[in-house]
């Protein structure tokens, strides 16, 4: 025994001298094939500056890499810096005061003005200090339709949902899948939040989900939303595959003739040759009711000791919002910049439309900033229910919806 | 018993008798049923990726490629770094080897103290540590990141290796005990009165009897460190991360189509270390027998 | 027992049978600030309402109320029931009988256990992909039936939320069973010869010497293996990401998964906390009568 502890106390010192200045471990959990491209970006431009980017990538997103990372930062060896979804997440690791605040650097790059929308802003100050960097802008509110499915069923492409119902039976004769969908909860409750905006309105999304109002949860227009959705789950019957890119790749096949994704499904049909406007199509709110939500992600930075590796977060912090990484990273990335003062003329249709929405102010908040995530795995629990039980009636899971509208907090 | 690296059971009278063939023929089948999936592994791990998605599963590979197994020991990617499962291979190795020397050493004592020496309480740590086996570890992942910190361990090999020792204990230590127990008295009382002691007595005469033990220690231990992924990530620095880290970056990170041929490569890659171990161990196995066999 | 023979003379109590205390050291250590210390933590914290980070403001009842009202955790428990004794009774069957099979002095017996047990080796995550393949109604068994002939097979547990708990249930036993199996193998191992001479001797057949001598002398083995079973079963958590990630549905959640998720994709931790602090009582409900029978009272002779 006495060895035994010996060897550990031995393990420890040699394991605490082990950390180098300039080198910063950053986590994150984007390792699909555009995404990692993206990530390159930020990389390289790091270690331009004579700084070391340890790569720490995470596959699994949230779930997988988020115990990691907490587990990192409580044990006191935190990373450098790590991705996280802005908005109520990363609260309480900010109210512990173990981020980094990063206002004077912010203050010294004027984000308050460059930040485009600036409700991403908001979701990174507590008590009028910054603690995170918003890197980019992800919307969900697009539905990814196939030409080819549509041709060779003999119909027109659709240019909205109404149109996208009405061309749901010649798919079926064709013995295509309509809608395809993946069974993952998040995809399934990110489904139903785009119907909810496209088909119930702006106005009735902020009252339920910001307000919190349960009664118009549980009211009449909210019950036309899931009666749309059991239309959806209908033309989804048939898809039968797991991961939401698995999904994407049914559309870009043709064997599906939409499916109702975020923007980052637009990587995939780059990754396979296609192009917007060619192979496929998109309908920024279902075609009915153009607008985005701001989500995204963004970089914290947990505090450190080490004076030289705080100079290096800031570093870090300020190469991902300045403006040729942004262009760099969001193009490979296929989300939009949170800048407002860059050129992306090298952009594809698609985002192009997103910008042009985004230009116009036609943004909301999105699901992360205005619902807890508990709340949301609530929601998300019921959703994936909802849609693959075809006997779970449209007036059963509004019910289940409202109540837990009402106890969110 | 001269020859006694043979199994005890009955003997078989004939060799071609009814009861042979039925036995060899239900062996047989079973193990066909055992060995289909990795048939169905092995064979998608050589095909290329269309004619996986044309082809069922069971048809074996026209084409036969070892691209899907390059790929996935050097050049599948986790986020920036291309090197596949190479990254963490030896990584894997140095956290193996003293978690599972200490673990199996520590439950080893740990079951003979039990089964031999028993003082008074013992029997109630013993419960809790029974107990202890049906708690989803998942639960004890933050206050041992805690303690772990208190004890100055946290993000070393070292750490990670105690808490491979905690998580095996309750398993490994009933493993122990049950087996000492089950080993004959009068060997102990024999041992005694020659004047042995508790350590004397473990290691001349329960640690050679026990060889069948320690493998089914060893195969437990070894798969299931070499295949945590976990407490690999949690309590470590990306520096030691494991083998696994990668493989779950393999197979959970889709790029555009999931790359069956390269996930299953992956898998068979990393699962090649335990299994070289089974069919290691299983000499030893039989061998242990005829260890067993001294006061025969 | 062999420790009560230690009536030759009498020193200090402490000190007697002092190297056996030493040697227990680390088991007592464990027990106590690992499995006590951490499980009173997680039932403190599960009276309060921590979300990301665990900090002690307490709410009472509320988690175990809300998760008592919650669908899917109704749906985890009834799974967990099915699938833990399904499991439980076909593993221990299986792996008990192919160790009596291999035990018959059968030729290539190495070849034969590395098959059974080689599916150990394998990690979760892909012993559900290959499953959830072989099982896909598309391009797994029940495509090849119906190749052969058989056009009106249906085979797609997997899709099916009534029985997607057994089309996990397959790949589990598999990827277990040789384990239990090794495990019985040693056991049968240490039988002595001699009991099989005596009971040939007296003419009991085979099958009735397993069911009357072999099985109650391996008494100690069963206990292993149930306790690696069922504790496996509690914490059943991969297989079923992998397979079915919980689906069709919420038909194929178990209580780990729902423990996990709410910890930390929901960043609610008390009520992953309630959900496990009700696993363990539910566990220690069934065991605690059977281990204070098994390792407290009664003298081992």
């Amino acid at each position: 025994m006495k060895t035994f502890s010996k060897l550990l106390t031995t393990a420890a010192f040699l394991t605490a001298g082990a950390t180098h200045a300039t080198e910063l471990e950053v986590t994150h959990w984007w390792t699909s094939g555009g995404e990692a491209a993206a990530v390159t970006e930020f990389a390289n431009a790091f270690n331009a500056t004579g700084n070391t980017w340890i790569d720490g990538a995470i596959a699994g997103s949230g779930g997988t890499a988020r115990p990691i990372i907490i587990s990192r930062i409580l044990g006191g060896d935190p990373m450098g810096a790590t991705q996280l979804n802005h908005g109520r997440q990363a609260e309480e690791l900010v109210e512990a005061g173990l981020m980094l605040d990063l206002t004077d650097i912010a203050t010294e790059g004027d984000w308050a003005n460059v930040v485009n929308p600036t409700s991403l802003l908001d979701a990174c100050t507590l008590d009028g200090k910054i603690y995170c960097v918003p890197v980019n802008i992800h919307s969900w509110q697009w539905i990814w339709l196939s030409n080819k499915a549509y041709a060779d069923a003999g119909v027109n492409t659709p240019t909205n949902w109404d149109e996208f119902v009405a061309a749901a039976p010649a798919l079926e004769a064709a013995g295509k899948v309509p809608l395809a969908m993946g069974q993952q909860p998040w995809q399934s409750n990110g489904a139903f939040g785009v119907m909810a905006i496209a088909i119930g309105g702006q106005d009735l999304w902020n009252k339920i989900n910001v307000d919190k109002d349960s009664d118009a949860a549980a009211g009449p227009e909210m019950a036309k939303v899931f009666e749309a959705a059991v239309t959806a789950r209908e033309m989804a019957a048939n898809s039968r595959v797991q991961d939401w890119n698995q999904a994407t790749n049914m559309v870009i096949t043709g064997e599906a003739g939409g499916q109702i994704m975020g923007d980052w499904a637009q990587g995939e049909f780059q990754i396979a040759g296609q192009t917007a406007g060619e192979e496929y199509e998109c309908l920024p709110g279902l075609g009915v009711n153009e607008v985005i939500s701001t989500g995204g992600d963004a970089f914290y930075f947990p505090k450190s000791d080490d004076p030289d590796i705080t100079a290096a977060q800031k570093e870090l912090a300020k190469l991902m919002i300045s403006q040729e990484v942004q262009v760099a990273f969001n193009l490979k990335k296929g989300s939009l910049p949170v800048r407002g003062d860059i050129d992306l003329s090298s952009a594809n249709d698609c985002m192009k439309k997103g910008l042009e929405i985004l230009a116009a102010g036609n943004v909301m908040l999105s699901g992360d900033e205005v619902l807890s995530a508990d709340t949301q795995g609530q929601i998300e629990d019921l959703m994936v229910e909802f849609w693959n039980d075809p006997s779970y009636s449209a007036a059963d899971a509004q019910a289940a919806y409202a109540a837990i509208i009402a106890d969110a907090d | 018993m001269v020859d006694a690296a043979h199994p005890r059971g009955p003997k078989p009278r004939r060799r071609l008798s009814r009861g042979n063939i039925m036995l060899y023929g239900t062996l047989i089948v079973v193990a066909m049923y055992y060995a289909l999936p990795l048939y169905v592994m092995i064979v998608t791990s050589l095909k290329g990726m269309p004619e996986i998605r044309m082809g069922n599963v069971f048809s074996p590979p026209v084409e036969i490629t070892f691209q899907p197994w390059v790929k996935a020991w050097s050049e599948a990617c986790t986020g920036i770094n291309c090197d596949g499962l190479s990254r963490g291979f030896w990584n894997s190795v140095q956290i193996l080897i003293p978690s599972v020397f200490l673990s199996i050493i520590i439950a080893s004592i740990n079951g003979y103290a039990l089964a031999n020496w028993r003082f008074k309480g013992a029997d109630v740590f013993f419960t809790i540590l029974i107990l202890g086996a049906f708690i989803p570890y998942q639960v004890m992942l933050y206050p041992i990141v805690i303690i772990l910190r208190e004890m100055g361990l946290y993000g070393s090999l070292w750490g990670l290796v105690l808490v491979h020792t905690v998580f095996g204990m309750p398993i490994l230590t009933l493993l122990f005990r049950n087996y000492f127990s089950a080993i004959p008295e009068e060997l102990f009382k024999a041992a005694r009165v020659d004047g042995a002691g508790f350590w004397g007595i473990y290691f001349r005469i329960m640690l050679p009897m026990s060889l069948p033990i320690f493998v089914v220690a060893m195969i437990l231990q070894v798969t299931g460190i070499w295949n945590d992924f976990l407490f690999g990530v949690i309590y470590t620095r990306p520096e030691i991360y494991p083998m696994t880290v990668q493989l779950n970056n393999i197979v959970n990170s889709v790029q555009g189509v999931k790359e069956y041929n390269v996930n299953m490569a992956a898998t068979l890659l990393t699962g090649l270390v335990p299994l070289t171990i089974y069919f290691v161990s299983g000499k030893l196995f039989v061998r242990g027998i005829a260890a067993g066999a001294v006061k025969g | 027992m062999a420790t009560s023979s230690g009536t030759s003379k009498r020193p200090v109590r402490l000190l007697r049978n002092l190297n056996a205390k030493i040697a227990s050291i680390p088991m007592v250590a464990t027990a106590l600030v690992i499995f006590i210390g951490c499980t009173a933590w997680t039932i403190l914290y599960s009276f309060t309402d921590s979300k990301l980070l665990p900090r002690l403001n307490f709410v009472g009842f509320e988690q175990y109320d809300r998760l008592w009202g919650t669908r899917r955790w109704l749906v985890s428990i009834e799974n967990l029931a099915w699938y833990g004794v399904c499991s439980l009774v076909l593993t221990l069957v299986i792996g008990f009988t192919l160790a009596a099979l291999l035990d018959r002095k059968v030729r290539f017996e190495n070849t034969f256990r590395t098959i059974l047990l080689y599916p150990f080796a394998l990690s979760f995550i892909v012993t559900g992909l290959v499953w959830q393949w072989i099982l896909n109604p598309d391009f797994g068994v029940q495509q090849v039936v119906r190749n052969w002939g058989w056009e009106g097979f249906t085979f797609d547990p997997l899709y099916n939320p009534d029985i997607v708990i057994f089309g996990i249930l397959i790949a589990g036993i598999w990827q277990g069973s040789g384990l239990i199996m090794v495990i019985m193998l040693a056991g049968l191992r240490g039988i002595d010869e001699d009991i099989w001479k005596a009971a040939r001797v007296d003419g009991i057949p085979t099958w009735k010497t397993y069911v009357v001598v072999i099985i109650p002398m391996m008494r100690p083995v069963f206990v292993t293996a149930l306790v690696l079973i069922a504790s496996g079963i509690v914490k059943v958590y991969d297989l079923v990401v992998a397979q079915t990630s919980g689906g069709p549905g919420i038909a194929s959640e178990v209580p780990a998964k729902y423990v996990y998720d709410k910890m930390f994709a929901s960043q609610n931790l008390a009520q992953g906390f309630a959900a496990s602090t009700m696993m363990l009582v539910s566990v220690i409900i069934i065991l605690i009568p059977w281990a204070y029978l098994e390792f407290g009272g009664k003298k081992r002779g």
